[in-house]
């Protein structure tokens, strides 16, 4: 049952670890997403992990969690060493994962969402009476207040998760992780979320919880493990950092130092954005007012943590969704311009999400380096598409590029993830736009293929384009850019000189700490 | 991260195990290969479906060597071959005008609805007209189109203005349909100056109708129909229209992205899916019945046409072969009944046929994937790849 185990006080003063990862490390092809990482976590206490995304959080919750596999290291669960093959091997050992996305089944009612998977049976039928009294028992241990009868469907947000805390403890566990789980909350649900896990520690349980909110962290928890690069890089408590060390700790005291440029920014402005205002869910707009432009020649960085408005911002200004605001492309007026207009205007996108946005997986490369290019009169005869041409085409690309493939009939699923993201690059640069919008362009490549993904980007910048750059990444961002606008909130917060920013000033501007908007 | 400066794009530097390799471009190989395997699956599930049907033509009591010998002796003379053609032809326009849907994930099921309602219009519209022949079945041929279009296009404005999904609304439009061609045929269209039961539209005037190629047996509709799926080829597979349907169906929010306007891109595939089922029909308006009559004009070949269309895998070759295929089994139903077999096995054989081939074509398809995934990894072996 979920409130077993010795009630320490909290702040526990015993020693006994819950949780403890030593040496942990896992590679995927071409990303090393967690190395050496070192985790302790004393029962009965609520222990935040913080890290940029991209740090390698989820990855190391994935791999406690049996998701997967360790390349390397030792995980010990109460003192014990395991081998977790599977989410069910981490559920036996006590251990429960409240995941970000719900995964409820809309249809049916919270009893029914709460025990699927792990019905108590009697003589082949459902023991409802027995369940009910079960999940009854544990929502009022949490004092939570939650309708088992209702169904799914008419929850909101913060009801939700609490059936998936209540359906992570019917199952037994006694260690919880909760990934980003306030990311979807409003304010007062925040309050109660945190109620419900001081109370859960109370009756023993330990809470491991993923967050990039600092405020929250700060609040909630009672010792923080702070993720950089894919390794654990500091341990903290609230009592001994503040949000401005803490965030100096997040992005590392050590910045990247900016490439030298050779060509001078040009005096033609490329991208004027004025105004640029997102609407977003419950009225709040997802970019409220952007305002800035890009000269030729000129990389602006767009740092920020996830979900401030970089998505919604880059997506406007392809003109994928509704906006209010002013969009000039060389002196050209996009505002109210159709995608396709704005793509042969000279508006060319790197998408934050290439199998999404980017590709379609099951068509031969040929076909997806032709995708948005199918205007282009080179590679069309009238109203056909010049079968030869496109293809001779994608060898340019699968040359210049460096894609590691057959051939360019060679569907595109085939490929690495890295490979597949040097396509995509080659496929909007290959066309010198005017203005590149890029996101993540290295995101999940090796450092070969960044290195080459940076150099092309280069040239085309001294060639004249205009970049916005978004990116998670800052030996990118502080690389390449000669300006980095931060996003907090979905305002532009800061207009900031990567040769003079110090890791302390843009943590704090990404988390929001930083008082007064510069810009 | 050796190959950064080498790509391996010459054909000669992976070795190859197949022979195919050595004689053509690795893509062209690749290509090859690609429908070999499919062509050589479908005719698996074909094989896996008769003995299936055979089994349940003995579980009925009856010999399945007798019917199946039956259908062989039907299909092999020469009369039944025309046949085939001619019952092969209005299911090679239903299942175009299907596949048309497919190829960009809408399901239209409403081609029924469509084609019958353009038969309707077509017929009186081509009863009142006064034109030269060819330019009058041209003429007819283009209200047909235009008429399937129109119905087509209730479902396409319900789904972009409204949506509502497409499966939902023709299935439903395939009813009313029914009834407002009723309502426009007894109270406007109707001719009973033939005096008979089988009453129908004013018949057409001989500039009207569509000349047989094999008088009696085959109908110049036939060629149509290739060219119809000659261009549905051309269309879909080589034109610029058809990559950005192609490329909604493969992956909708990359084409958006890609500034593919989807909604149009709906519209333009649900009047273009319509305008080709209004031919479904034409067979017999123009070239049997030369009128649009309830017991005249052949029911139920929307339906079928969506089997053949998944028989055919969506693609023009493929859904020429499945038409003549269900028309082959189509022609021996008569024979089969004489036979003693309940000629109904002729439906029989042609769903499982449908059911095992769509099933078999997933399995392959997932394998050929898991294949081409590892031959790309194979052959970048030799360039030294992550």
């Amino acid at each position: 049952m979920a409130h077993e185990g010795p009630t320490t006080q909290r702040p526990g003063a015993t020693a006994s670890a819950a949780v403890r990862l030593e040496g942990i490390g896992k590679r995927f092809p071409g990303v090393i997403a967690n190395h050496d990482v070192n985790l302790r976590v004393r029962r009965g206490t609520i222990h935040a992990i913080v890290g940029e995304n991209g740090a390698g959080k989820s990855t190391l919750m994935k791999t406690l969690y049996g998701m997967q596999q360790p390349d390397t290291g030792r995980i010990e669960v109460d003192g014990t060493e395991r081998h977790f093959r599977s989410p069910s091997d981490a559920i036996d050992a006590g251990i429960g994962m409240v995941h970000q996305h719900f995964m409820l089944a809309d249809n049916l009612t919270v009893l029914e969402n709460i025990i699927l998977g792990s019905e108590p049976a009697r003589r082949g039928r459902i023991d409802f009476a027995e369940a009910r009294a079960r999940v009854a028992a544990i929502t009022a241990s949490l004092g939570a207040d939650l309708d088992i009868d209702a169904a799914v469907s008419e929850l909101g947000v913060g009801e939700r998760q609490r059936v998936e805390i209540v359906k992570v403890l019917y199952r037994g566990a006694r260690i919880l992780i909760l990934d980003e789980p306030t990311a979807v909350l409003v304010p007062e649900e925040v309050d109660d979320l945190f109620r419900t896990l001081r109370r859960l520690v109370a009756e023993g349980a330990t809470v491991i919880f993923i967050s990039h909110k600092l405020d929250e962290v700060l609040g909630v928890s009672d010792d923080i493990t702070v993720m950089r690069q894919g390794t654990t890089v500091a341990e903290t408590t609230p009592g001994e950092v503040d949000r401005a060390g803490l965030a100096e700790l997040m992005v590392g005291s050590e910045l990247p130092s900016p490439a030298g440029r050779t060509t001078e920014i040009g005096d033609r402005v490329r991208l004027e954005v004025r105004d640029l205002v997102v609407p977003g869910p419950e009225g709040r707009p997802a970019v409220d007012g952007a305002t800035f432009s890009i000269r030729s020649g000129e990389i602006l960085g767009l740092a920020g943590v996830e979900g401030n408005g970089q998505f919604e911002l880059c997506t406007a200004l392809l003109g994928l969704r509704d906006s209010t605001g002013t969009v000039i492309v060389d002196s050209a007026d996009l505002s109210a311009a159709s995608t396709r207009e704005r793509h042969e205007a000279g508006l060319a996108y790197i998408p934050f999400d290439r199998h999404r946005e980017g590709l379609m997986l099951n068509a031969p490369l040929w076909e997806n380096a032709l995708l948005g290019r199918e205007g282009n009169p080179n590679l069309v005869n009238g109203p056909f598409i010049d079968t030869a041409a496109s293809r001779a085409s994608t060898r340019e690309i699968i040359d210049r590029f460096g894609v590691l493939t057959p051939n360019e009939m060679t569907p595109a699923f085939a490929l690495s993830g890295g490979n597949q993201q040097k396509l995509v690059v080659g496929r909007a640069l290959v066309t010198d736009p005017a203005v590149l919008v890029a996101a993540h362009p290295t995101r999940g490549i090796d450092v070969g293929a960044q290195a080459a993904v940076w150099d092309e980007m280069r040239r085309a910048r001294d060639a004249g384009m205009a970049v916005l750059l978004v990116s998670a990444d800052l030996e990118e961002l502080i690389g390449l850019s000669d300006t980095i606008a931060v996003m907090f909130d979905g305002r532009i917060s800061a207009m900031l000189d990567p040769d003079t920013v110090t890791a302390a000033e843009l943590g704090s501007h990404m988390t929001g700490t930083h008082q007064e908007a510069l810009a | 991260m050796t190959a950064l400066d080498s790509p391996p794009t010459a054909p000669d530097t992976s070795p190859s195990r197949n022979p195919l390799d050595r004689i053509l471009t690795p893509s062209r190989a690749t290509a090859l290969r690609t429908s070999g395997i499919t062509v050589a699956s479908s005719l698996v599930a074909i094989l896996i479906a008769l003995t299936i049907s055979a089994i349940l033509l003995a579980a009925t009591g009856k010999n399945p060597i007798d019917a199946y010998t039956t259908i062989i002796e039907t299909g092999a003379s020469g009369n039944k071959l025309l046949e085939m053609l001619k019952r092969a032809t209005p299911l090679i326009f239903s299942a175009t005008a299907v596949a048309i849907g497919f190829k960009m994930n809408i399901f239209n099921i409403g081609v029924e609805g469509q084609y019958l309602f353009a038969a309707l219009i077509a017929a009186e519209v081509g009863s009142r007209l006064d034109l030269p022949p060819i330019v009058h079945v041209a003429a007819i041929i283009a209200v047909a189109m235009l008429a399937g279009a129109a119905w087509a296009s209730i479902a396409a404005v319900l789904k972009v203005g409204k949506n509502v999904h497409e499966v939902i609304s023709t299935i439903m439009l395939n009813y009313i349909a029914l009834s407002v061609i009723q309502w426009l045929f007894e109270n406007f269209f109707r001719d009973d100056s033939d005096g008979g039961l089988n009453v129908k539209t004013t018949l057409l005037p001989d500039s009207g109708r569509m000349p047989d190629l094999v008088s009696g047996r085959l109908n110049a509709m036939f060629l149509v129909a290739l060219a119809t799926v000659i261009a549905f080829w051309v269309v879909v597979y080589r034109s610029r229209f058809g990559f950005r349907l192609r490329a909604s169906g493969f992956n909708a929010t990359a084409a958006a992205t890609a500034g593919i306007d989807a909604r149009r891109m709906t519209v333009t595939a649900l009047l273009l899916s319509g305008a080709v089922a209004g031919l479904v029909a034409m067979p017999s308006v123009l070239g049997e019945a030369f009128a649009y009559g309830p017991n005249a004009t052949p029911i139920q070949f929307g339906f079928a046409g969506i089997a053949v269309a998944l028989l055919g895998r969506n693609h023009p070759a493929g859904i020429v072969v499945a038409a003549m295929l269900f028309g082959f089994l189509d022609s021996t139903s008569a024979e089969l009944q004489l036979a003693q077999v309940p000629n109904s096995i002729v439906k029989v054989i042609q769903a499982v046929i449908v059911l095992t081939v769509v099933i078999v074509n997933e399995a392959t398809i997932r394998r050929l994937n898991i294949r081409t995934a590892e031959r790309a990894r194979a052959e970048l072996a030799t360039g030294g790849a992550s």
